[in-house]
């Protein structure tokens, strides 16, 4: 079996950005289904949080490019 | 079989070097593809917004009403939700550029012909991303002077000997965390997305064409998430124009916010 090493770092850097994408939209999914009306605020904050926890799997897969082949 | 016939036989997967796309010339100075389709996008902007702000009435045409639209929801939910009442309107022109263009070269990617996301090219991004850049440092010297927004990077009340730690990472975080995430992110967002439609296509083709017997039938799968992650980018486009300009409102709203 051959392949690049720096893709199993991409994997392994995509499960904490994974786990946090979850509990921020449960969180979101719980506070529009307890209060409907904050619905625009809430989504707001929730894309915000969701790109900030999104950049680490980001930087994973720029990582995994920039090192693969060496 | 011999290792060359071997090797043509095997599936190359697709990688970095298929988004270097020369048209003319090669080296530092060809003119790419995603070159092209910037200039297209902007002729296509350019063109589209003057024909329908030519004739601007007070109960708009179908052209008019789709363009106030999307100049609506920069304005309305990120501008003025974000950066806030007062301040909002210099940052108006800035951010509705950003995101018709990263919308439009977003798009690129997926409509027939041109199929080339631009910002999978991180020099793309990077310039977007230095013009905010520049916009959110300039706005705060402006508003606080130089010594003032430096000195605004570290919240007050804190304890004297946490002060340089904090006063090191804010720094940090504004000169080099931010402009490199807005690049990166919307960089890495083309290029794993396009990367993907490739993988799926390529993929499809290999098994349609060199897989033996049975083996064809799988690459019906294989198109078929294609055409699925063809839809899923449209989204994906359409988000990540909206992110963008919204982390540009975010670090521009940092200026005009007193408690930090």
């Amino acid at each position: 079996m051959t392949g690049d090493i720096a893709i199993l770092g991409y994997g392994l850097s995509a499960i904490g950005p994974g786990v946090g994408i979850g509990l921020i939209f449960a969180a979101y999914v719980a506070g529009v289904a307890r209060q409907p009306e904050t619905r625009g605020v809430l989504q707001t904050i929730a894309i915000l949080g969701f790109v900030l926890c999104e950049q680490l799997a980001i930087f994973g897969i720029a990582l995994a490019f920039v090192f693969s082949g060496q | 079989m011999t290792t060359t016939v071997l090797a043509a036989e095997e599936f190359v997967p697709p990688s970095a070097p298929d988004f270097w796309q020369p048209l003319v010339g090669d080296g530092a100075f060809a003119i790419t593809r995603p070159m092209v389709l910037m200039v297209l996008s902007v002729v296509v902007l350019a063109v589209v917004m003057m024909a329908v702000t030519r004739r601007l009435a007070v109960v708009p045409g179908r052209g008019q009403y789709r363009a106030e639209g999307v100049y609506g929801l920069v304005r309305n939910s990120v501008a003025r939700d974000v950066i806030g009442q007062e301040h909002f309107k210099p940052y108006l022109p800035l951010l509705f550029t950003l995101f018709t263009l990263i919308l439009l070269n977003n798009l690129f990617g997926i409509i027939p012909v041109l199929q080339y996301p631009t910002m999978s090219r991180i020099g793309f991004p990077l310039a977007l991303a230095l013009a905010v850049y520049v916009v959110y440092l300039v706005a705060g010297v402006r508003r606080r002077g130089a010594t003032g927004f430096v000195k605004s990077l570290v919240p007050p009340g804190l304890p004297w000997w946490v002060v340089p730690v904090v006063f090191i990472l804010e720094m940090v975080t504004f000169l080099i965390t931010r402009p490199v995430t807005l690049t990166l992110r919307l960089f890495g967002n083309m290029f794993a997305g396009h990367i993907l439609l490739l993988l799926f296509a390529l993929g499809g083709e290999f098994l349609l064409l060199h897989g033996d017997g049975i083996i064809k039938i799988v690459s019906i799968p294989a198109f078929l998430m294609f055409f699925l992650f063809t839809a899923f980018e449209i989204l994906i486009a359409f988000l990540q124009a909206y992110v963008f300009i919204l982390l540009a409102s975010v670090y521009i709203a940092e200026v005009y916010s007193d408690a930090h």
